[in-house]
């Protein structure tokens, strides 16, 4: 049973494995740094790779990538790859504003880790050379891989045409006034699809709230810091036992709100963070199912084409027309990209089968990580919130008497 | 688990209220100042307590699903007891903040206001079926021997408060008095509406709670004939602008001519302050007199003393504004904590939506087990988020006591200003009599210089002498009732010294006992969470 971990190391306990060190690759995202100047600067990772697999080089690389490599590897992966949900990457920051704060940077490194984490715990994206490469090469190889992708070149010509064939039947079904449906209507698959749309909702929602009680934290603190700074002039009118006692309770205030600074920081990375991911997986999912339906539709539409095809071989036959030949050569030929197809098809269903119980499990097991942080952390704060006020009390007694 | 029963119902229930909780938020009474409003909605209760018992219940049925009773819990109980044991005697509610004063031995005075009614001014006006306007009943319950029984209700409207308030500023010159609520001048639609009347009675009853706790001014006959006078109010009206604008015309042209025949100058009038209209041209001396004081030339002979006051004077000034700005921070911080609470309460909700739709829709055991997860997170933070709301209504009930001080301070300020306008008049007398004095000298030079006597200037001469020992009279009223006045402040002073001292102290134990307490009880909620999820933990975060 494969156990799917979600910190630094990929190990897998391979049964076949004869050799006397288990196979093992273990990767690190660290140590951002702001590269370049003004419009054109960027932030870049460090990653570190330590692995005893044969097909890498040595023991331990490091190299140096930044967001838009990741970018590739995901897409990558995602276009070879259909049927398995790829770990989701961190949103490309809109806000010019937040591109370099240090919190923003941070989450950022802390998902790109887990990210490339997540592919290498997985038994089948591990074994991708595209992960091979991302890990490997030095940046010109990389530079050069990525600026394939980018804008038109992104699409093979294939895609192209295919995109091109959807438009022309897409006119044509509504020319001729059907839309056909063409997508899979079995009760399971349809309840996986439901849950999937409505599990979005849900989670974006609490997600929502989860990242504004993070700025309620920071909220609290300051109006607390606030507060004491205010308590302590108040004071300082005094210079008695009621001006020590302000005195007292506007620096407590301080050192509270302080406490409730880290603790925002805490949530946001521990408890906010992991359920944005969780969103992002889901969304992940959805980009699957439209994959999915994509080979569907290509599926049934390569059926009809091979029925009108058989239509047509049939009516060659019986007229010994000369067309004859080229259209068995022809339907041999889309006889072949129809079990292509189907196969294609079969193994997205047969993987998203698979994935979609490692994303439960997986999903479980990362939720119950955040909360157990969220708890932890609102229990941390509490008890040094009431801890510190009670500090307090024998002095006020002290005070009063 | 053991109590997972317990919790499941627990969180249906606690769903209800969670849906009326967010309910709340949404009415005006999450948004109202947050000073005001806890206190406006409890005091329909005849000692006005916050309900700590109230607050109480629901923490017990956490407690029997949480640990047993705590330091926090413990501690708050003995504070509550401390603010409930005065209540038997009921001389005074600490809970409302009124000034606490020691209370002589058993004596009590307690005032509830309450049932506004709209009345008709009976139409000797000009407008046809005559004008609206709202009675209050004022209940007192008192033991106080001035009074003519124990228990006694009267109906009483906004206007006979202004006079009570006008006659008690005009017998306790250089007294603390507490201020009476605004008149706020709003058209009569606005006046009937029930958000103001609630607003007006709770300010009401706030006002004569506070009178009530004055020493001095409990045991006022002013305040016994609003308390319990049946029918009109037997008190002096504050008269209109009109005739005091009237009454000072008439009065001038005696005044200016100083023809002061037969005592004009009432001793009595001069133990008060120029009022407006009636003594226009004493305003006008005054004036002159404070004038002539600023720009220095003549050193007046009452000295006002000293550096010791004006220090006192200095000092309570700061202490007001830092006192406006602590006030003003403790606003928003109450905001901010009712904030997080509401926030903390919506994300339980949206993860009780959760636990709902993974459970319904569950195809894993690892969606049921997520769910159970998230389900004692939902718990946990809609616990939280209610723990939070009772915070800040108890942070409320404490910190509003800054607020009241703001107003104290007020009134010190009014008693302070009595002393100068008291020692003005002082002042004015001193310099009419020295000027009086020259002109009785300058006379008697010049007759005696004429052999026989001047008959005319002789009878001058006289009717100076008679001025100037009608106005020797009124000096001699006049400092006595400055000497008075100083009395009054020296003693209010101390008082006031007195009950800041207890009544910061303790706000400030209040304040900081709520929020231990609280943060002890939410830290046990989360506790309990995390020892549940410690299981995901082993990877070491």
């Amino acid at each position: 049973m494969n156990t799917m971990q979600r910190s630094g190391s990929g190990s897998l306990q391979s049964p076949r494995s004869s050799s006397s060190q288990a196979p093992f690759l273990s990767v690190s995202v660290t140590d951002p740094a702001k590269m370049g100047n003004g419009v054109q600067a960027y932030i870049s990772y460090k990653v570190i790779t330590k692995t005893n697999l044969p097909e890498y080089q040595g023991n331990e690389k490091i190299v140096i990538r930044r967001y838009s490599d990741f970018v590739w590897l995901h897409d990558r992966l995602f276009e070879k790859y259909k049927g398995i949900f790829i770990p989701p990457l961190p949103e490309k920051s809109t806000v010019e504003k937040f591109r370099f704060s240090a919190e923003f940077i941070e989450m950022r490194r802390q998902a790109l880790d887990v990210f490339v984490n997540r592919i290498a715990s997985h038994h089948e994206l591990r074994q991708s050379d595209d992960l091979r490469i991302f890990l490997q090469a030095d940046e010109q190889t990389m530079d050069r891989a990525r600026f394939q992708e980018t804008g038109i070149f992104k699409k093979k010509p294939a895609d192209l045409i295919q995109i091109f064939k959807d438009v022309q039947s897409k006119v044509s079904d509504v020319v001729l006034g059907k839309e056909k449906p063409v997508e899979e209507s079995t009760p399971e698959y349809e309840k996986m699809k439901n849950y999937i749309f409505e599990l979005e909702d849900h989670l974006a929602e609490a997600q929502k709230h989860a990242y504004r009680l993070v700025k309620r934290h920071r909220e609290l603190g300051e109006s607390l810091s606030e507060f004491g700074k205010a308590v302590k002039l108040l004071g300082t009118c005094d210079d008695d036992a009621l001006g020590k006692a302000f005195s007292e309770l506007g620096a407590k205030s301080e050192i509270i709100s302080i406490k409730l600074q880290k603790e925002a920081h805490h949530l946001l990375m521990n408890f906010e963070e992991p359920l944005k991911d969780y969103v992002r997986a889901v969304q992940s999912i959805k980009a699957t199912i439209a994959e999915r339906a994509t080979a569907f539709k290509k599926q049934c539409e390569l059926a009809e084409t091979i029925k009108f095809k058989e239509i047509d071989l049939n009516k060659y036959r019986l007229t010994r027309s000369e067309k004859l030949a080229e259209a068995e050569r022809e339907y041999e030929m889309l006889k072949a990209e129809g079990e292509e197809t189907s196969r294609r098809f079969d193994m997205i269903v047969r993987l998203m089968n698979e994935e979609i119980a490692r994303f439960q499990e997986q999903k479980t097991s990362d939720m119950g990580l955040a909360f157990h942080e969220f708890a932890k952390g609102q229990a941390r704060l509490s008890n040094g919130i009431a801890d510190a006020w009670r500090s307090l009390l024998p002095k006020l007694e002290a005070h009063s008497s | 688990m053991m109590g997972y029963e317990n919790q499941e119902s627990h969180l249906y229930a606690s769903k209800e209220e969670m849906e009326s909780l967010v309910l709340d938020d949404d009415s005006p009474n999450g948004t109202a100042h947050p000073f005001s409003d806890p206190l406006s909605s409890s005091s329909s209760l005849p000692f006005a307590e916050i309900p700590t018992d109230q607050s109480q219940t629901p923490n017990s049925s956490f407690n029997s699903i949480l640990e047993p009773p705590s330091y926090a819990e413990a501690i708050f109980r003995s504070f509550d007891a401390d603010h409930s044991s005065p209540q038997l005697n009921g001389a005074h509610d600490h809970s409302i903040a009124s000034p606490s004063s020691p209370p002589s031995s058993d004596d009590f005075l307690t005032i509830t206001v309450s049932d506004p009614q709209k009345e008709q001014e009976l139409s000797n006006s000009l407008v046809p079926g005559g004008t609206a306007y709202v009675t209050y009943l004022i209940t007192t319950r008192t033991n106080l021997p001035e009074f003519d029984g124990t228990e006694f209700s009267v109906r009483r409207r906004f206007r006979d408060v202004v006079t009570l308030s006008d006659r008690l500023a005009e017998s306790y010159r250089g007294f603390f008095i507490p201020l009476r609520p605004d008149k706020s001048v709003v058209e009569s639609q606005v006046m009937q509406k029930q958000e103001f009347l609630e607003q007006r009675r709770a300010a009401l009853e706030k006002y004569l709670r506070r009178l009530a706790a004055h020493p001095v001014i409990r045991r006022s006959e002013e305040l016994r004939m609003f308390l319990e006078a049946n029918g009109k109010l037997p008190l002096v009206r504050t008269t209109d602008v009109a005739s005091r604008m009237l009454d000072g015309a008439v009065q001038l042209p005696k005044q200016i001519f100083g023809e002061t025949a037969g005592g004009m100058v009432d001793a009595n009038e001069v133990a008060q302050p120029a009022k407006g209209g009636r003594d226009l041209l004493r305003i006008f001396r005054e004036l002159k007199q404070s004038v002539s004081n600023d720009w220095g030339g003549v050193k007046p002979p009452v000295v006002e003393e000293d550096k010791e006051l004006v220090e006192k004077k200095q000092k309570l000034h700061d202490f007001e504004q830092q006192l406006s700005n602590v006030s003003q921070q403790a606003e928003a911080l109450v905001k901010a904590q009712q904030d997080i609470g509401e926030t903390m309460g919506q994300m339980g909700l949206a993860f009780v939506k959760l636990t709902k739709f993974e459970t319904e829709r569950a195809v894993y055991d690892s969606q049921r087990t997520r769910a159970a997860d998230m389900k004692n997170v939902a718990t946990a933070s809609v616990k939280a988020s209610r723990l939070y709301r009772e915070l800040n209504a108890q942070t409320v009930k404490h910190l509003d006591k800054l607020h009241e001080y703001l107003g104290v301070m007020l009134a010190v300020n009014n008693a302070f200003s009595d002393r100068s306008s008291a020692l003005l008049t002082v002042q004015t007398l001193l310099s009419e009599l020295s000027s009086l004095n020259s002109r009785i000298e300058k006379l008697e030079a010049a007759a005696s210089k004429i052999f026989g006597g001047d008959r005319s200037r002789i009878r001058k001469i006289e009717e100076l002498k008679e001025t100037h020992r009608v106005t020797e009279d009124a000096k001699s009223s006049a400092v006595k009732e400055y000497e008075r006045i100083k009395e009054n402040n020296k003693n209010e002073l101390e008082r006031f010294e007195k009950e800041r001292h207890d009544d910061f102290l303790g706000m400030l134990r209040g304040f900081i006992v709520n929020q231990a307490g609280y943060a002890e009880k939410m830290a046990n909620v989360w506790k309990t969470v995390a020892e549940e999820t410690s299981g995901y933990a082993k990877h070491g975060s």
